[in-house]
């Protein structure tokens, strides 16, 4: 060990670890990673939200986090768990947005305005347009299942080329 | 603030969405098309995820070394405080898809008023999961609808589905006398009154799906108190069984 680490060090390393569900993001971009803080030995603690309650991937990604920092020389790695703020796909920065859909997963819409305004506790009915097709940027897309291979994801198809597709469900 | 209380208070969470989250497990592989087989996995796999915090607060709270897998695995029948709307079999899909909605729309305002407790850690899981079950209502309502105002069989299904529910439902509502504390000091929310606010989506939606609502009569009361039917013995058993054939065992 020379010297511990930079708050920005970290940040460029865990850009290198990518969701093992998602290989396209990083555990930064997909907003799993909140912060990061270095001791005076070169400890870091790596602040993390979950995306969903129950995603099974979310063990598998700390133990990714501590293996690349460890590799990249910090003198040891604490991952830490909060809960608040509730992670939403709104944090998705535009360029991962962009890579997803290049992957062939359409991103995420505005979590906050995904639903019609109406008097009802849980609205029914979903306003606006749907993904467009991450194949043939038709916007002619209709949803065929609320989930899909993973928690974080919704299944659909497009009514143009007739491709189905898998969107990131915007929460 | 008396840690029994607390501890037996997220236990009801906790244990709500343990036992509702293993009965929709079970549909996996059985579900009446791929994309539900599918949704009702993933929808158990929130239900559990959501336990599991719950349940590994419960753990710390009690301090007495019972993690979450061992309140889960090694807790018997009459320590469980899940309503006993969750531990009903799974039924036909009309069974499922009607205490999906009934049980999620109180989840849902359950989680909000639990948004706003004085306690970080209940407040920070309850935001993360009214995300979550307000998706899973939207899902369980549109599903609703479609049966309810579907074909004969679906219709007749569904209604029958809401009408064996209805007499469970009640207990959802019904506060536990031994949390006055826990609700007076902020910490957790008084379930009878969020009533007015489940009626009034839960009415809408089953007249939308033109299914006739039960009058309100006998309503069952004892889950919240470890008095259950005879089938979360038969879930228990099942859901236990490895845990407690293999102590210890890591997979």
């Amino acid at each position: 060990m020379i010297r511990a680490l930079s708050r920005d060090e970290v940040l460029a390393i865990l850009e290198d670890v990518k969701d093992p569900e998602v290989p396209v993001l990083s555990v930064v971009e997909l907003g799993v990673v909140r912060d990061a803080a270095i001791d005076g030995s070169g400890h870091v603690t790596v602040t993390v939200t979950p995306t969903y309650s129950g995603c099974p991937a979310m063990r598998h990604i700390e133990e990714l986090i501590c293996e690349a920092l460890q590799l990249r020389g910090a003198n040891g790695v604490t991952v830490r768990t909060v809960f608040t703020p509730a992670w939403t796909t709104d944090w998705m920065p535009e360029a991962a947005r962009a890579k997803l859909e290049a992957y062939g997963i359409a991103p995420p819409g505005r979590a906050a305005s995904g639903d019609a305004p109406d008097d009802a506790l849980v609205p029914l009915r979903r306003a606006g347009a749907g993904p467009r097709c991450p194949f043939c940027k038709s916007p002619n897309t209709q949803l065929r299942s609320d989930f899909g291979s993973t928690a974080c994801k919704a299944l659909w198809v497009c009514t143009a080329c007739t491709q189905p597709f898998e969107a990131f469900k915007a929460i | 603030m008396a840690p029994a209380a607390l501890f037996t208070a997220l236990c009801r969470v906790g244990d709500d969405r343990l036992i509702l989250g293993h009965r929709t497990s079970e549909w996996c592989g059985h579900a009446p098309i791929l994309e539900e087989d599918i949704a009702l996995a993933n929808i158990a796999l929130d239900l559990i995820g959501q336990a599991t915090l719950v349940l590994q607060y419960a753990s710390a709270v009690e301090g007495a070394g019972r993690t979450e897998d061992a309140l889960a695995y090694f807790r018997e029948a009459v320590e469980f405080r899940n309503a006993m709307l969750c531990e009903l079999p799974r039924g036909d899909f009309g069974v499922t898809t009607v205490r999906q909605f009934l049980h999620g729309v109180f989840s849902v305002l359950q989680w909000d008023a639990l948004s706003r407790s004085v306690d970080p850690t209940i407040s920070g899981i309850a935001a993360k999961a009214l995300k979550e079950s307000r998706y899973h209502v939207r899902h369980a309502g549109e599903w609703v609808i479609r049966l309810g105002d579907g074909t004969a069989e679906s219709h007749a299904r569904t209604q029958a589905a809401v009408d064996a529910l209805w007499p469970y439902t009640g207990e959802l509502f019904m506060q536990p006398t031994d949390e006055a504390d826990l609700v007076a000091g902020g910490l957790t929310a008084d379930v009878s009154l969020l009533a007015p606010a489940w009626q009034q989506q839960v009415r809408d939606v089953l007249a939308r799906a033109t299914l006739q609502v039960p009058g309100d009569g006998w309503m069952h009361r004892g889950g919240r108190d470890g008095r259950h039917t005879e089938h979360l013995g038969h879930l228990l058993a099942e859901m236990q069984i490895v845990a407690r054939s293999h102590p210890g065992a890591q997979w």
